[in-house]
């Protein structure tokens, strides 16, 4: 058994599913959130504090029987940019990859500027990601300003 | 979907100077009925009489009719009415609308619920297009070309609107860049990193005196009391510049000086008599444009 296979092992075996790993400790019931995992019938398993050679204390959620399209998993790039996801079959890691930032984010952040409209009225949020230094920044579709992307969450 | 007028981004190059092109055919004939028949909404969710005075001339000018309101305390509005289902329910009416609301994001919001074309009038602090196209044809006007002018923008560069449309508007047209502001009021670093990326050369000063001779527009601005939230930091930078005819004496001859209006203290009356005063002659422009503006977005959405 390799050293990562014994590593997922921790919290519990998964026969099939997906393996999400080195999300941040503090955001994992966000993420169980943004992937609109509440409520939904397959086992999950989710670690918190688990100890990270890289990111200190880590989270994990495991899903059953639950494959994603890429495009909902990169839904959490901007909450967790390190995380990894591990396709599970017949107890094997099949797949491993890393989260894509998406050009554009809907619904998800809220606006920095409080005189935005999105802030004030019943309606979905959008923003471009732009990147900025090594970070990046959420452009708001509506009211053209920048939002930080640390504290939006 | 109908073409929209939220931020002059809306506008390509080529846009631009159509528009600028139609607005002169406006300014020699200010009266041409070819919009008969056609109805225009003018909801002012916050009151501006400037603005809206300009947009509903121009609308009366090319032959249609307005409806709307001019202040939204009288309206279903202050029952609690979504923007969306205000906007749904005008744009049954009308062909177009001009709109200013004081949210930010307001009028992209509308004209993306809205079948028939927005014309942003102000939405808060962030986007007029319609000022800014009336900057670019006064420009335009005074100096005979948009290419490769120096402008030099002098007061609120960080909250003033005005600039930081006229700065993208302008980017189209090699220009360069004076930036005249108090530490406290700089122009924010997105836009001076949107210049970098375009090679557009600019300079930061302090000083009002240092580059005045070599500018050919001087975009003098407002500080606004309404942006601050410390009045001590209002009181500190409120009159750091106050432009006067004796400080004229050295300035190329082809200068113009341009303010959005309303000015309070940072332009004396006394520089209104001198060639360089063009601020009143600007703000009557705005009609020009705005009737071209209207008609083109009109005539846009009729060709498709």
């Amino acid at each position: 058994m390799t050293r990562t296979d014994k590593e997922l092992l921790i919290v519990s075996a998964l026969e099939n599913g997906t393996v999400l790993d080195h999300i941040p400790a503090e955001h994992v019931f966000r993420a169980l959130d943004i992937l609109g995992l509440k409520g939904i019938e397959s086992q999950i398993t989710i670690g918190i504090n688990l100890n990270s050679k890289l990111h200190g204390k880590k989270g994990i959620i495991k899903i059953a029987d639950k494959f994603f399209e890429d495009e909902e998993l990169n839904k959490l790039a901007l909450l967790a940019p390190y995380a990894t996801v591990n396709i599970i079959r017949d107890f094997k890691v099949v797949e491993k990859k890393k989260l894509q930032i998406p050009s554009e984010i809907e619904g998800i952040a809220r606006c920095a500027n409080p005189k935005c409209i999105t802030n004030h009225q019943p309606i979905k949020t959008r923003f471009k990601t732009v990147p900025k230094g090594n970070s990046i920044s959420l452009l708001c579709h509506w009211c053209e300003k920048m939002t930080d992307i640390k504290g939006i969450y | 979907m109908s073409k929209s007028l939220i931020s002059i981004r809306d506008f390509s190059k080529e846009e631009i100077l159509h528009v600028l092109e139609a607005a002169k055919g406006f300014e020699q004939d200010r009266s041409r009925k070819i919009l008969d028949g056609k109805v225009v909404g003018s909801l002012f969710f916050e009151p501006s009489t400037r603005t809206r005075l300009s947009f509903e001339t121009a609308v009366n000018r090319l032959g249609a009719r307005v409806i709307g309101f001019s202040d939204a305390s009288n309206t279903s509005v202050s029952k609690g009415e979504t923007l969306k289902d205000t906007i749904k329910m005008v744009s049954n009416y009308v062909d177009l609308i001009v709109m200013r609301h004081p949210l930010e994001g307001s009028s992209r919001y509308a004209s993306e619920v809205s079948p028939v074309p927005v014309v942003n009038a102000g939405d808060g602090a962030n986007q007029h297009p319609s000022q800014t196209l009336l900057d670019l044809y006064t420009i335009m006007q005074t100096q005979g070309r948009l290419d490769g002018l120096t402008i030099n923008m002098v007061g609120d560069l960080k909250y003033g609107r005005t600039t930081h449309s006229l700065l993208q508007a302008m980017s189209h047209f090699n220009p360069t860049f004076i930036f005249t502001s108090p530490e406290e009021l700089k122009m924010p670093s997105e836009y001076k990193d949107f210049l970098d990326r375009k090679g557009i050369r600019y300079i930061e000063t302090d000083s009002l005196e240092e580059h005045l001779n070599n500018c050919d527009i001087l975009y003098m601005t407002r500080v606004q009391q309404e942006r601050f939230t410390d009045p001590m930091e209002y009181e500190k930078v409120k009159d750091v510049y106050r432009l006067s005819a004796s400080m004229l004496g050295g300035v190329k001859p082809n200068m113009k000086i341009l303010h959005p209006l309303p000015r309070v203290g940072e332009i004396d009356q006394d520089v209104d008599d001198t060639p360089y005063a063009y601020y009143f002659k600007q703000a009557e422009n705005g009609l020009y444009v705005r009737m071209a503006i209207i008609s083109y977005l009109l005539e846009y959405d009729t060709n498709r």
